[in-house]
């Protein structure tokens, strides 16, 4: 397969699982400023600052004003993380790589284009807005639909796949981050229990805020919920999960290939040294610290797979 | 549809009881989702000059044009005869030049022609094939009477059109085909990777490695180029997924860089090799005209091809098929006036708002006179530019075109149409796809059916005998 296209895939999927993360993060936040308009400010600053886009933001508008920040995420052609801009970039990245797509996959990700295109015209009224990221959460679904039923397991499907847990591993690794640096910035809150509101808009951005009550009951502390978004393999959005996924399709290339390579190597380094210990020793450690150095690792590898397999030249 | 009669056509007949039984307004909402067929299969057409994002439909019209076996196998005869005559030509004007010795074409023709490559001279395309792909527009004028319009050898499009009209038809009227016997067209793409695989290159070992090379996604044919790759199989390269290696073409893999043998490509003679072509351009491969020379690639079609799409020498056509063939063009030209020479120049002045008049480097309908329908204003402009460069004009009258009916609100209207059918030529000989794509001018009275002036397309069926 061409280098090219393994690209496109890898970047159709990253841009695809972006567009979910995003529209995640807008309902926490906008679920935030409908029931707590005194933090609504902070809240919408650390919404911008998981999708990377605080700076933009903060240049163009100033002021953390609800219906500025949900446009500037959902519809702003400047931004190049807004929905809008990311579902362009899965698509035309859908396009480059068109003849390794099933018909399926490629109309999913045209009519979702279309589709978001259509929705996110004119800017949405408050009132239209939960429809409107349901909508974005459905064509998202509808691609993942489309490509785990019809796509063959092949070396397409394992960059693609990659894509996926690369960016969730990423930005649920942004959403710790933020929150913990945000929100819990007194070492004397680590391991008490928290704001019920806080970990509520945490679980809710990556979907697991019933998961967790099922698993830990009333428990509710930073440590729990960083064991959960950190080394539950159950759960989809963990790191843990996300990165043992990479080991496997990069497993998987370099078994296909026939060659071993730099990045296989990077992601089981990941798994090994920072994703099998308990969470009192990454405490202990320091979470921002723990976090900052997972991004880093996380972003690494992402250069590697691009030179390992020649996406460019 | 009709005859000069009124009467339905014999082709016609068994749609046209079919159609009469239908409800329009079914017919309407099947035509309606068509559109939306079109629209999420992508089938687009992206309009120079205007926002990136404008990706246009082209009107697709629910009536077939329908094409009898015996009017077939006429045509048929004529286009092979046609394109045999074409690789002949151009075989000839890149070695020993018989034509221009014997005075049959004026040598100024292929001394000034823009798609003339002198580097062609004395090379020998893999195969001998210099129109791996072509496609000869054609229009009717009557009964029995079919003119060519227009040869089409350096990379005619529209093939994917002729594919995705046929495939929405089924889709929309299946029961139709169990009425009605059409002939395939689905076996295009295995017949253009049969006939491009023939003509590997003489460095190919094993089972020939094809691609297909596209300007990139922003290309207005790009839906046809990854439709075809997509089809055959093959791979779609863009020049940066391209180098040379070890004195071959080859393609960058996740496995390191692979050789190509066959290299269908979509960008012009220009773009080819910024080393031996154009320094700027970033889209083709820098030394592939060294890979070309020592047989280590077949390009289709071959470089130089394009002089055969030139207007002024489409007037010799029948001469060339003549001198190539010793046979009589069975299918004629439209007659044609080259204002480069004096007498047909003042005729053609003379006569400027009866006639249409078109560039002879001009393509996609654009640079064009259609007297009968320019105003006064237009033709006067237009008779400016012929005066400053009369050799870059040439004129033909407007035929009567026959039409054929569309789908509108208030019924079927009839409307004018053109055909270009589409062939194949490999050593093995040439196949031509029964069909094609028929291209209709949506607009009442109009003559121009590009799709760049907004023309539409229509399914065409050629029947069973």
């Amino acid at each position: 397969m061409l280098g090219k296209t393994a690209g496109s895939l890898y970047w159709m999927a990253r841009y695809l699982e972006r567009s979910e993360n995003n529209a995640r993060l807008i309902e926490a936040g906008f679920r935030i400023a409908l029931t707590r308009s005194n933090t609504a400010q902070a809240e919408w600053r650390s919404v911008l600052v998981t999708a990377g886009s605080d700076r933009r933001f903060k240049e163009a508008h100033g002021d953390y004003n609800s219906s500025r920040v949900v446009d500037f995420l959902l519809r702003d052609p400047a931004n190049p993380s807004s929905i809008i801009s990311v579902v362009k970039q899965a698509r035309d990245n859908a396009r480059t790589a068109r003849t390794y797509l099933t018909r399926e996959v490629w109309e999913a990700v045209n009519t979702s284009w279309m589709t978001l295109g259509g929705l996110l015209r004119r800017q949405v009224r408050e009132d239209d807005l939960p429809d409107v990221l349901a909508a974005i959460r459905q064509q998202s679904a509808q691609v993942r639909g489309a490509w785990t039923g019809t796509m063959l397991r092949n070396d397409g499907y394992n960059f693609a796949r990659l894509g996926t847990f690369l960016e969730r591993a990423d930005n649920t690794a942004r959403i710790l981050d933020v929150k913990y640096f945000l929100l819990l910035p007194s070492v004397a809150h680590i391991g008490t229990s928290i704001d019920n509101v806080q970990w509520e808009t945490i679980l809710r951005s990556v979907s697991a805020h019933r998961a967790y009550r099922w698993l830990y009951g009333t428990e509710i502390s930073a440590l729990k919920i960083a064991e959960f978004l950190i080394l539950y393999k159950q759960m989809p959005r963990s790191l843990a999960f996300c990165c043992d996924k990479m080991l496997e399709n990069l497993d998987w290339l370099q078994r296909s290939y026939g060659q071993e390579t730099e990045a296989g190597r990077l992601a089981a380094a990941i798994c090994r040294d920072r994703l099998s210990r308990p969470i009192q020793s990454i405490f202990d450690g320091g979470l921002h610290e723990y976090i900052t150095d997972f991004l880093r690792a996380n972003a690494a590898l992402a250069r590697q797979i691009e030179r390992d397999y020649r996406f460019v030249e | 549809m009709q005859g000069q009669g009124g009467e339905t056509r014999a082709p016609y007949r068994e749609f046209c009881e079919w159609f009469d039984a239908e409800e329009p307004s079914r017919i309407h909402r099947k035509a309606q989702q068509a559109e939306a067929f079109f629209r999420t299969t992508g089938i687009t057409f992206a309009v120079y000059g205007q926002d990136e994002a404008d990706e246009r439909l082209i009107p697709f019209d629910v009536v077939p044009r329908i094409i009898s076996a015996s009017e077939w196998r006429r045509l048929s005869r004529g286009i092979e005869q046609r394109v045999r005559a074409l690789n002949a030509f151009l075989h000839d004007i890149y070695h020993r030049q018989e034509i221009l010795r014997a005075g049959r074409v004026p040598t100024e023709l292929i001394s000034r022609n823009e798609a003339f490559l002198p580097m062609m001279m004395g090379m020998d395309p893999p195969g001998g094939v210099y129109t791996h792909i072509s496609g000869i527009d054609i229009v009717r004028t009557g009964a029995n009477e079919f003119y060519v319009l227009e040869d089409n050898a350096r990379t005619p499009s529209g093939v994917s059109y002729m594919l995705e009209n046929r495939e929405t038809m089924l889709q929309m009227f299946p029961e139709l085909f169990a009425k009605v016997p059409v002939r395939e067209v689905s076996d295009y793409p295995i017949n253009l990777l049969r006939s491009l695989a023939a003509c590997a290159p003489p460095m190919c070992g094993g089972t020939p490695t094809v691609a297909v090379l596209t300007p990139g996604i922003h290309n207005s044919a790009y839906f046809e180029h990854s439709f075809l790759a997509d089809q055959m199989g093959a791979e779609l390269v863009e020049g940066h997924d391209l180098r040379v290696v070890n004195g071959r073409v080859a393609m960058r893999t996740t496995q390191g860089y692979k050789p190509i043998d066959v290299l269908y490509r979509r960008v012009d003679d220009d773009f080819l090799d910024p080393l031996n072509f154009r320094p700027d351009s970033v889209l083709g491969v820098p030394g592939i005209w060294d890979v070309y020379r020592a047989g280590g690639i077949t390009i289709a079609n071959a470089p130089g091809t394009g002089i055969a799409d030139d207007k002024a020498l489409y007037s010799y056509m029948p001469d060339i098929i003549e001198f190539y063939t010793g046979e009589k063009a069975l299918l004629p030209n439209v007659p044609t006036w080259r204002c480069s020479e004096p007498e047909h120049l003042k005729e053609v002045l003379d006569r400027l708002p009866e006639l249409v008049v078109k560039e002879v480097h001009g393509s996609g309908g654009y640079g064009m006179l259609v007297g009968p329908a320019a105003t006064k204003k237009e033709i006067a402009a237009f008779r400016k530019k012929l005066e400053a460069n009369p050799r870059g004009y040439i004129a033909q009258p407007t035929l009567s075109l026959s039409t054929v009916p569309i789908f509108t609100r208030s019924g079927l209207a009839p409307r004018h149409v053109d055909l270009r059918p589409f062939v194949l030529m490999s050593p093995a000989g040439i196949t031509i796809t029964p069909g094609g794509l028929t291209r209709v001018a949506m607009t009442k009275g109009s003559l121009v059916v590009n799709s760049s002036q907004g023309g539409g397309t229509k399914d065409t069926w050629v029947l069973e005998d």
